[in-house]
Parts: structure tokens; sequence; C-alpha cells
């Protein structure tokens, strides 16, 4: 089966969503980083060393360089080894002259109670004016979080939109043959901690849209079942743990539902419940299966992957179910739809050749793009400024995590701790 | 009393070592002529020894666990699949046939059965995928007359590999069913 669609129109639609992505950045004269993908230019941008002083102060300016470069939009100018504090007499036009339109420097200082004065400047070369400049007093475990935020500033002023490096990541780790963690991590994977231990396994877990609770599976009973926790009081409980197995929650926009898949009449099928585990009713009617439900932003649509043509391909239906309509059509095998935040993109795992890589499908132009290059990728899953991916692979048979711009142009692999990582999925901004 | 116990102690130990000192000298009798005496001990243990223990395991039929007989088809609890299948082959009819009547006759039993899926695609398409196994076993079951309600079909997906390894030996392995009595 093909999709119906006109060559000559696809290629129309697609010119002008181009356009029509493009007027916002252009609205934003002042800032020159183009966020429209392939084919758009870095932002060549030089991180100094902050001048530090004390334990654990020299990180900050490695973090923000870090995050930048992560994010794809920026191409880092070398600054050569020499600190320059936020209050030093920069030449900007010896700046632009190495290549650099916007320079940071700052500081990073350990006070006598242990917190941390961290203080920078966003410079403009071209203007030779400053586009920020702020300090933060922050405690000790706060001095990657502050550097984050710092990038998150940086980002915004020259791009228009939110950064996400504040944000944070929950991800499965696997220890050793009988043990399993699920943990919680800054985005750039660092500062994980775990908030759950078990000696069986765990999968697919979902920030709710309050970034405080996670559902996810657990198999410590024997058997999967959907759990909802609330990360910062370690209190959870089974939402749904029917006869069979209990899989796949995901949260609705507004955190009030959860759809998870459940072989309680059968085959494995989609079934909408209360966050609590109350009013259980089934969605989908397939003989076959039904599973990896996810709610489109606006809540209207559950995209979700279902083998009822054979092999797995993705669909979607109103969210209150009803008759679904086939959204992939290229390959044989087409797995984990995940929605950008603002519903134009969807992620997904296809298998090509035996290969399993992420892609992204253009909802508005109906085009398909690899993002990686890898060959054995799991669970794409949206910044949520829809700006990168978070998705895991594997190299050299060990699990890691890796993020990915949404052009698939960067691509960077993420710390974590050891063992075999996997399952990871990216919260929302946290108030 | 008191000094004819300890007469009586001085007797033993002085029997004792008149028996040590006559072990020794039959030691050297032995090395004079080994045959004799050697022949005296081999013979008090032979078959006809009134003192001999045989151990001997029951035989009889009620005392065989069919779980464990590997006569028994019963005594068999996995079902292999080919890739990407969910047909129940023909070569464990025996088994299906075997659980699906004991289940039939024993309506008191109640079994889980776990399918599992070899190590390739998503986490939770193969969660389904194993479900879908365990589902095929169970149904086969029915058809023996085992009820419903003594079968829940759960799935590991490819969670719980039994054989670790990235090659088809593995993978055929992995691609399973377990049938477990609660």
């Amino acid at each position: 089966m093909k999709k119906p669609r006109n060559n000559a129109s696809r290629s129309a639609r697609r010119n002008l969503c181009g356009a029509l992505i493009l007027l916002p950045v252009v609205t934003r004269a002042q800032l020159r980083v183009e966020i429209t993908g392939v084919g758009g230019q870095q932002f060549p941008i030089a991180i100094a060393p902050f001048a530090h002083e004390g334990a654990g102060a020299q990180d900050v300016d490695a973090i923000v360089r870090a995050d930048l470069a992560r994010s794809g939009l920026f191409r880092i100018i070398d600054a050569g080894a020499q600190p320059i504090a936020e209050n030093a007499n920069v030449n900007l036009a010896d700046w632009k002259t190495r290549g650099a339109d916007a320079l940071v420097i700052g500081s990073s200082r350990r006070l006598a109670d242990g917190r941390y004065d961290v203080r920078f400047r966003l410079l403009d070369t071209v203007k030779q004016t400053q586009l920020d400049g702020l300090s933060y007093l922050a405690p000790a475990a706060e001095l990657r979080l502050t550097a984050h935020r710092i990038a998150d500033r940086i980002y915004e002023k020259l791009t228009g939109e939110r950064g996400v490096f504040a944000t944070r990541i929950a991800y499965v780790v696997q220890t050793s043959r009988n043990s399993w963690e699920l943990h919680v991590a800054d985005a750039d994977g660092a500062n994980s901690q775990a908030a759950l231990r078990s000696r069986e396994p765990i999968i697919s877990p979902a920030w709710a849209p309050d970034g405080i609770r996670l559902a996810y599976v657990s198999f410590e009973t024997g058997k999967p079942v959907v759990y909802v926790h609330t990360v910062t009081t370690g209190e959870r409980k089974a939402v749904a743990n029917f006869r069979g197995s209990n899989s796949a929650p995901a949260w609705s926009p507004d955190g009030r539902s959860l759809a998870v898949t459940l072989t309680r009449e059968g085959n494995s099928q989609i079934f909408l419940m209360n966050a609590d585990g109350s009013n259980v009713r089934r969605l989908t009617q397939s003989s076959g299966i039904d599973t990896e439900p996810v709610f489109s932003p606006d809540g209207q649509w559950i995209f979700f992957t279902s083998d009822r043509g054979g092999g797995p391909q993705i669909y979607r239906m109103p969210a209150s179910g009803g008759a679904a309509q086939r959204m992939t059509f290229g390959g044989d095998y087409n797995i984990s739809p995940r929605l950008s935040p603002d519903g134009k993109l969807m992620a997904y795992v296809a298998r090509r050749s035996g290969r399993f890589q992420v892609m992204v499908h253009d909802l508005v132009s109906g085009t398909d793009s690899p993002v990686t290059d890898t060959a054995r990728d799991e669970s794409p899953s949206f910044a949520p400024n829809g700006r990168l991916l978070l998705y895991a692979t594997e190299v050299n048979g060990r699990g890691i995590l890796a993020s990915a711009s949404v052009d698939g142009r960067v691509r960077t692999r993420l710390s974590g701790p050891s063992g075999d990582i996997r399952e990871p999925t990216w919260g929302p901004y946290i108030k | 009393m008191q000094y004819f116990a300890r007469y009586a102690r001085s007797a033993v130990a002085a029997a004792a070592v008149i028996l040590m000192v006559a072990g020794c000298s039959s030691v050297k009798l032995d090395e004079q002529a080994p045959a004799p005496i050697v022949d005296a001990g081999a013979g008090g243990a032979g078959a006809g020894d009134p003192r001999a223990v045989a151990p001997v395991t029951a035989a009889s039929t009620q005392g065989v666990d069919p779980f464990t007989d590997p006569k028994n088809p019963l005594s068999k609890k996995s079902v292999f699949f080919d890739f990407d299948s969910f047909v129940v082959k023909s070569e464990f009819q025996p088994l299906v046939e075997a659980h699906g009547k004991y289940l039939a006759a024993n309506s008191g039993r109640q079994i889980k059965i776990e399918g599992n899926t070899d190590e390739r695609g998503g986490r939770e398409y193969n969660l389904a995928l194993g479900q879908k196994r365990a589902e095929a076993v169970k149904q086969r079951l029915l058809l023996m007359g085992a009820r419903d309600a003594q079968i829940e079909t759960v799935s590991f997906g490819k969670e719980k590999p039994r054989a670790m390894g990235s090659n088809e030996e593995a993978w055929a392995q992995n691609r399973r069913a377990d049938i477990v009595y609660k």
C-alpha cells in the first residue's frame, strides 16, 4: 500500500512550510541563529574559560560549551586556555576576527559558606554590545544546574527560543543480570540519581506533565505492571495491574489520564484510564497488537503502533477512540512514535535492512528523514522545545544514551553511570 | 564398687594394649603368609553377608512426578517459535496436549504462560509479541479442555533472555513461551 500523495504538491507544500517556519526567525532580526534545519548555518560563539577560584568551580564554562554544542545550533570557536572574567576588558573586534559572533566570559568562585558565586556576560562581537549579564548564588548541589541555566539564557538570547539544558531526563540502567535502576538526571545525562532499584526489569518510563511524577512498567511482581511514582517523595502506586500484561503508559497533556496497553481481554490493546487507575475503558478493537500509545500535544489524537496490516506500523486515532489512520508507509517495521511539542514532527524507530534507526516524519509535508547512523536505536524522546531528540542506542554491545538535533546534523553521546543504559524520556520544563 | 570400677577400667585398658600388640603381630603374619588372611577378610563383605544393605528406590508409579519425569511430556514446559512467528509448531503438539489434558483433569491447578522474544526490535513491541506467543499457547491448551480461568498469559518481551548473546542460537532460545505452574 502506497500513500496516495502527489509529489509536486508535496514539494510545494514543503517549500511553503519552510517559508512559514522562517518568518518568526526573520522577525527576530537581532537573532542570527537559523533554526530551520539542514542547511541552516550554525552560529559561531566563543565561550572563554571562566575565571575560577576554589574546588569544583572550574567546570562551569565546559558545561555551558557542551550544552550549546549539543544543541546543533552553535559552532564553538576555540577561545584558548586563558580565563576571562566577566569584568575583564576585551577587544570584541579581535573576537570577531577570530570568527566568533558572540563571546561569553565569566567567573565562578567558591564562597566561605560552600556556595558558589557564578557570573557571566554574553557579548555581541558584531555590534560590540552586551546581550546579557547575570550573577547567581548557587548551593554546591546546584552548580551544574547553574551552568545549564546560563546555557539556557544564552540559547534563548540568541535563538528566541527557550533552552532545555536545565530540564531533566529519566532512563533505565541495567547494572547486572538481576539489577535494574530507574534514574533521574540532568539533560546532559550527568548528576544522575536512582529513583528506583529493582531485581526485575523496568521499562517505558514517561514523565507526567508536572515533571514530578513518572509512570513506568515494573516486572517486580513477576509480570509487567504500570506504576505511577512521585519522584520527590518516592511514593508509588500500581495503577494498572490487571490479569495479563500491563504496559506502555502515556500521559495525556493535562496529566489527568493515562493511555496504557492491557492484555486483560486477549492480545495487547490500548485502554484509557484516569491517572489514579480508575475508569478504565478500551480504545482499540483489533484482533492483533495495538500498543505504544502517545498523545498528540493538543490532546486530540493518540498515535500508536499496530500490526493490523501485517507488520508493525504507526497509526493514529481520535483520543477518545475511533477509526485509525495509518501514518507510516516506508518499510515493514515502524514503531515507537513520539510527537514534537508543536505537533508537527513525529519521531519513530524504523527497521531498514536489519538496522533500527530513529527517523523523523514531517506530519505537514509527509517526508521522512533519518536522524542517526547507528543500528540499534530505541525510544526516541523530544526535548520540550522540540529541537533535540534523546534516544537509546548501542555502542560495543553496551546501551548508551545519545541526543541528536532533529535534523540529525549534530549527535552527541551523553554521559551516564556504568551499566547498560536504555529507555530515556525527556522531562518537561519545570516551573 | 569404686575400687572394682577402677580395676575394670584398667583391665579394659590392658586388653586394648594386648589387642594392639596382637594387631601388630598379625601384620607380621600377613607379610609371611598373606593369602589365607586376606581371603578370610574379603569373604565377610561378600553377597552372602547377612549385614549387607542394598539401597533401592521405590519404582511405584504413584511416586513419579509427571513434571520431572523426562519420559512424560508434562516435564517439557517451553514452546519455541520461529522468527517473527506465533505459530505453535507441530513438534510441540505432545507438550500442548499433555498440559491441556492435565489442566482439564485437574481443575484446581493454575498456570502462567510467560512469552519471550529475541533481543531485536523495540521493547514495548516485543512485549506485545511475547504476549501473542503466550496467547497462542493458551488457545491450544483451551482446545485440549483447559479452562480460561486456569491460565494467565503474561510477557517478558526481550527483558529476561534465557540465552545471552547476539546470534541465532541465542535468539532461538529466547523466542519462547514457558508454562509455569502456580
